[in-house]
């Protein structure tokens, strides 16, 4: 498989046409935006936590193939997690799609960005709504 | 249809001063609307910003008819001529603007510093914006007196190895044949406004302007970083994003473009391998 096709793997695709979680949560708990400055995409994040444990969670916004998946399969990812399982979650897919996390398994779904790390220019894409979702886990509840 | 860098300084002296700041429409042709800017033009107006070339769709600018329209009201102009000086040639005699900023990284020259023209008797009128060596005529514990324009405005120590690379990036470009450089680079863009218009589902933004070598495009359905990934692979750089101009992107609707910029050293045949570039990524991502 070449890179190209190594990145853009029909997963990826698919989540790009018809995201998942694509709503915002009317009774969301947590929030954050994630706002890549340099190329202007932007995703609101939206969890909804009872007690420790993430039991929603939705995205809107704008972006490449690859910030829309991501974002679509991290809301898949996280629900029903609790909070610092979500954010060790975050530690590992980081660590995948820059490269440094040495072949440490994904959960198997999230494997399909391992071809980000050939790409570093992508990585900001990949990872904005992972940033915005842990970044929604330090906000206070409402 | 301004960079960032020729709205957020305005926005910094507004803040300062009260001013207003008003924008010349753009319309869908890329070009700026010179019936609306007579009607924005009063005796109030007092600064003209505008660019030369957009940075985003290469538009040029009619800068000297829009230079004699702000002189009307006495208005001073000042030019951002970043995007139009490596590729047109410019008379800043003709243009008769009251200042010209340009960048040398944009001229092949290092980053990081630039060029102010400046008419010599509106220069000398202006106080020091920073303080620092070499700009003084002489210092006295009570007060200071400033020297003439330019050192007036180069305080402190300066940046001497960017200086001496923008005057060889300039040896450099004055010595070209400027005749056949700017009707090659027009004959590469053309070639590829032609092509890309071909290609369905690609819109050029701003499509009528007369444009220095640069091409901004909006491909349905697929974001510009995508699509410019699929281009890195092929060997072609392009640059995908706002460019640096929000608002122009909200002026036509779209989060982001991808521009395609051509120079001297590129060739005929690259613009094919761009707009094979551009199918492949209709087909992948699509």
């Amino acid at each position: 498989m070449s890179e190209l096709d190594e990145l853009y793997q029909s997963v990826i695709l698919d989540h790009n046409r018809a995201p998942r979680n694509f709503r915002k949560l009317e009774d969301a708990t947590n929030h954050a935006e994630g706002r890549n400055r340099d190329c202007g995409d932007l995703f609101d994040v939206w969890l909804k936590l009872e007690g420790d444990v993430i039991v929603d969670a939705g995205f809107l916004g704008q972006g490449c193939a690859i910030s829309k998946a991501s974002a679509s399969m991290m809301t898949q990812a996280v629900k029903g997690k609790t909070a610092a399982e979500a954010r060790m979650l975050f530690d590992k897919f980081h660590q995948v799609v820059t490269g440094t996390g040495g072949a440490s398994p994904l959960p198997s779904k999230l494997e399909v960005f391992r071809g980000v790390s050939a790409f570093p220019i992508r990585v900001k894409c990949a990872t904005l709504s992972w940033h915005a979702m842990k970044q929604a886990l330090e906000t206070q509840p409402t | 249809m301004e960079h960032h860098s020729n709205i957020i300084p305005w926005h910094l002296v507004a803040e300062r001063t009260g001013a207003v700041i008003r924008p010349i429409p753009v319309m869908d042709s890329g070009g700026l609307d010179l019936a609306a800017f007579e009607r924005l033009l009063g005796p109030r107006t007092r600064i003209v910003a505008v660019c030369h070339a957009s940075n985003v769709m290469g538009a040029i600018n009619p800068i000297n008819a829009i230079a004699a329209m702000a002189h009307e009201v006495g208005a001073v102009v000042v030019v951002d001529g970043a995007q139009s000086v490596p590729h047109l040639r410019v008379d800043l005699q003709a243009i008769d603007c009251d200042f010209f900023a340009c960048s040398a990284h944009k001229l092949y020259g290092p980053t990081g510093i630039g060029l102010l023209y400046g008419k010599q008797d509106l220069l000398e009128a202006m106080p020091p914006w920073q303080g620092g060596g070499g700009m003084i005529r002489e210092v006295q514990i009570e007060r200071s007196t400033y020297a003439p324009p330019p050192e007036r405005f180069e305080a402190g120590t300066p940046p001497i190895a960017e200086v001496v690379g923008l005057g060889a990036a300039l040896d450099y470009v004055m010595a070209w044949d400027w005749e056949a450089l700017v009707a090659y680079e027009q004959a590469l863009v053309m070639k590829a406004a032609q092509c890309i218009g071909e290609l369905k589902g690609v819109r050029i933004m701003g499509e009528g302007a007369d444009r220095v070598s640069v091409l901004s495009l909006m491909l349905d359905g697929i974001h510009p970083h995508d699509a410019g990934t699929v281009l890195d692979t092929r060997g072609i750089a392009v640059r995908t994003g706002h460019h640096c101009a929000q608002p122009l992107m909200r002026r036509f609707g779209v989060p982001a473009t991808l521009r395609a910029s051509f120079g001297a050293y590129n060739t005929l045949a690259e613009i094919d391998t761009l707009v094979a570039g551009l199918r492949q990524a209709q087909k992948v991502l699509g």
